[in-house]
């Protein structure tokens, strides 16, 4: 049942819906020498709608419960309601700081369940943007952790090159976030003229920049006091719980799924994978900020590929491949001309084959799949169910950030109250992502 | 090791093992659960020793109605084993496995709270993503949408449930 908002008043409970785990189990009651408090789910510093529940002694938190769900919003079951091409709209929507991983794990599901591979240029456009968009994520988990900690400059530098990267998202997709570019069988369209210019000179300017973000912070006393030995989660606590991306590295594993199991030519690429020993929030901020150069890298090889290879963005095959060959016309519209005139005045068939692509989509052979990619912040798992039909039956993402905020209990219990904001800043989650 | 060997080694104790698209899933019966995932994390050739994901599926014209996946992972080697139990429309209730795995505890929680599946043994088994007094399971394929129709200048659309297969 929903709540309207107007039952009675019920005596204030702090811990609310959650209190069962704060009570004492011998008496039901909240013990009388600890404080319990709300954080969030409107706090500036939980990244987001997260709420916290915390029982504190004095400055010491002893216990704490994440509450989520606040940005739930059904993407998953929305999914089962519209065609398998419109699931990418609605999947990219998810961790919206880094949408596509999220395109490109569902494009791999269904291109597994359909048994295509997109073409060569496709799998190089997607590696390329996959990589600026890990870029941006992660200067964005730096330049919001950097703010929550007062370092506004460190905010106002981070936010200032992903505006340089979310440009060439624009050129590129028509659209900042939420590009739906990546489809089952390929990308959209091609790079547009212009874009490898913008692309090169943002990858000429970015290494420098990273520099100096390493030269405010590295040594900083400040940034390293709230840093430093803060938010310890060893490797092994990691593997239980599941942790995956940065914080599984930076406790020392060497666990990255472009390495791993490979996709979308990821084998390929000349890059090594970022570890460093401490597990701490430190250790965090320096695996994402050597991450970022390890990003740059891939980006250089496959702009440079792009030179190389030409050729179709999208599969050939007319029962897969939709929509046709567009080009951008002078008054700013995408078209296809000689599509047009095929589907217009040349075949009725190819009519009727465009209107059934249009309004019902690929039936997808039945079947289910697991499909993974490495993600800014780990594992990105799609598990996809196909019954046959023009919609899928079921779709799962398996959200890295979902399951790394379960460390959050593990990471602030027995520490201050003030260290919580660099713990949850350094496990970076993103509530899109979180609640779907 | 192959993802066919992964298969056959599974096999010679689980024999209902199926690759397909590069995947091996192995069914299960429910009451071999526990057993089974501790088999396949301790045997050597195996080592499926990471949960990746817990979720599941709704069939409500078939018997099993609830098809329970995990998604296995071997840390030491790339490969990854789906392991399947079919639950019963009527008694949709299955050993909980965040004894051995504590990373399924929110994941048992959110199959939970969309599928009404109870997890026997979870520490606390309550809505994750909807309100605690939310009533029904959402993503049951026989929970009503309650959508409203869709007014567009003249034209009304009705929900998008009742819209047929276009």
């Amino acid at each position: 049942m929903r709540t309207t908002g107007h039952e009675p008043v019920a005596p204030f409970d702090p811990a609310g819906d959650v209190a069962s785990g704060f009570r004492d189990p011998a008496t039901g009651e909240y013990r009388q020498e600890t404080m319990i408090i709300n954080m969030g789910p409107q706090h500036p510093s939980t990244h987001g709608v997260l709420r916290l529940v915390l029982e504190l002694d004095g400055e010491t938190v002893i216990r704490c419960k994440p509450v989520i769900g606040y940005l739930h919003t059904g993407i998953e079951k929305n999914t089962e309601y519209r065609t398998w091409v419109q699931g990418v709209t609605y999947v990219t929507r998810a961790d919206y700081v880094a949408p596509f991983f999220n395109e490109l794990a569902y494009c791999l599901a269904v291109e597994r369940l359909m048994g295509v591979e997109a073409p060569e240029r496709a799998q190089i456009i997607r590696v390329l943007l996959c990589e600026l968009n890990r870029i941006t994520s992660h200067l964005v988990a730096l330049a919001t952790g950097g703010l929550e900690l007062g370092a506004v400059s460190v905010m106002l530098y981070g936010l200032r090159e992903r505006e340089l990267i979310m440009d060439i998202f624009e050129t590129i997709t028509g659209l900042r976030m939420n590009h739906a570019y990546f489809r089952p069988g390929g990308v959209l369209m091609d790079l547009p003229e212009g874009a490898g210019r913008k692309i090169r000179d943002v990858l000429d300017v970015l290494p420098r920049r990273i520099d100096e973000y390493e030269t405010l912070l590295n040594d900083n006393p400040i940034w390293r006091e709230r840093n430093v030995g803060v938010a310890v989660l060893p490797a092994a606590r990691c593997l239980e719980l599941g942790v995956t991306g940065p914080v599984l590295r930076s406790a020392g594993v060497a666990a990255d799924l472009r390495k791993d199991m490979p996709y979308a030519g990821y084998e390929t690429y000349d890059f090594d994978v970022v570890t460093r020993a401490e597990g701490d929030a430190y250790a965090r901020y320096r695996v994402r900020i050597d991450e970022m150069r390890q990003s740059l890298r891939i980006a250089e090889q496959a702009l440079q590929r792009l030179l190389d290879v030409h050729g179709p963005v999208m599969i050939d095959d007319p029962k897969v491949g939709w929509p046709p060959k567009l080009s951008v016309g002078p008054d700013g519209i995408g078209n296809d001309p000689a599509y047009l005139e095929h589907i217009m005045e040349d075949s009725m068939e190819a009519l009727i084959h465009h209107f059934k692509m249009v309004t019902q989509g690929v039936d997808v052979p039945p079947g289910e799949v697991y499909a993974t990619v490495e993600a800014p912040r780990g594992e990105l798992g799609l598990f996809v169910v196909s019954d046959g039909g023009h919609r899928p039956y079921r779709v799962h993402m398996r959200d890295p950030s979902f399951v790394n905020l379960q460390a959050v209990p593990d990471v602030i219990e027995g520490y201050l109250i003030a260290d919580i904001i660099p713990a949850i800043a350094s496990l970076d989650p993103v509530m899109g992502g979180v609640d779907r | 090791m192959s993802v066919e060997e992964v298969a056959a080694a599974v096999a010679e104790r689980y024999p209902d093992v199926v690759v397909a698209r590069g995947e091996a899933t192995v069914v299960i019966a429910r009451d071999d659960l526990l057993e089974a995932l501790a088999w396949l994390r301790d045997e050597p050739r195996l080592r499926m020793d990471a949960l990746s994901s817990v979720t599941a599926t709704h069939w409500p014209e078939r018997d099993p109605a609830f098809w329970v996946d995990y998604e296995l992972r071997s840390m030491p080697s790339p490969q990854r084993l789906r392991v399947k139990v079919g639950l019963a429309a009527d008694d949709p209730s299955i050993p909980s496995v965040t004894g051995m795995f504590p990373t399924a505890n929110w994941h048992e929680r959110e199959t939970y709270d969309f599928y009404g599946i109870t997890f026997e043994g979870h520490p606390e088994l309550t809505r994750i993503e909807l309100p605690a007094d939310w009533v029904g399971y959402p993503l049951r394929k026989d929970e009503p949408l309650g959508g409203v129709p869709t007014w567009y200048r003249d034209a009304k659309m009705p929900p998008i449930d009742q819209r047929g297969q276009a």
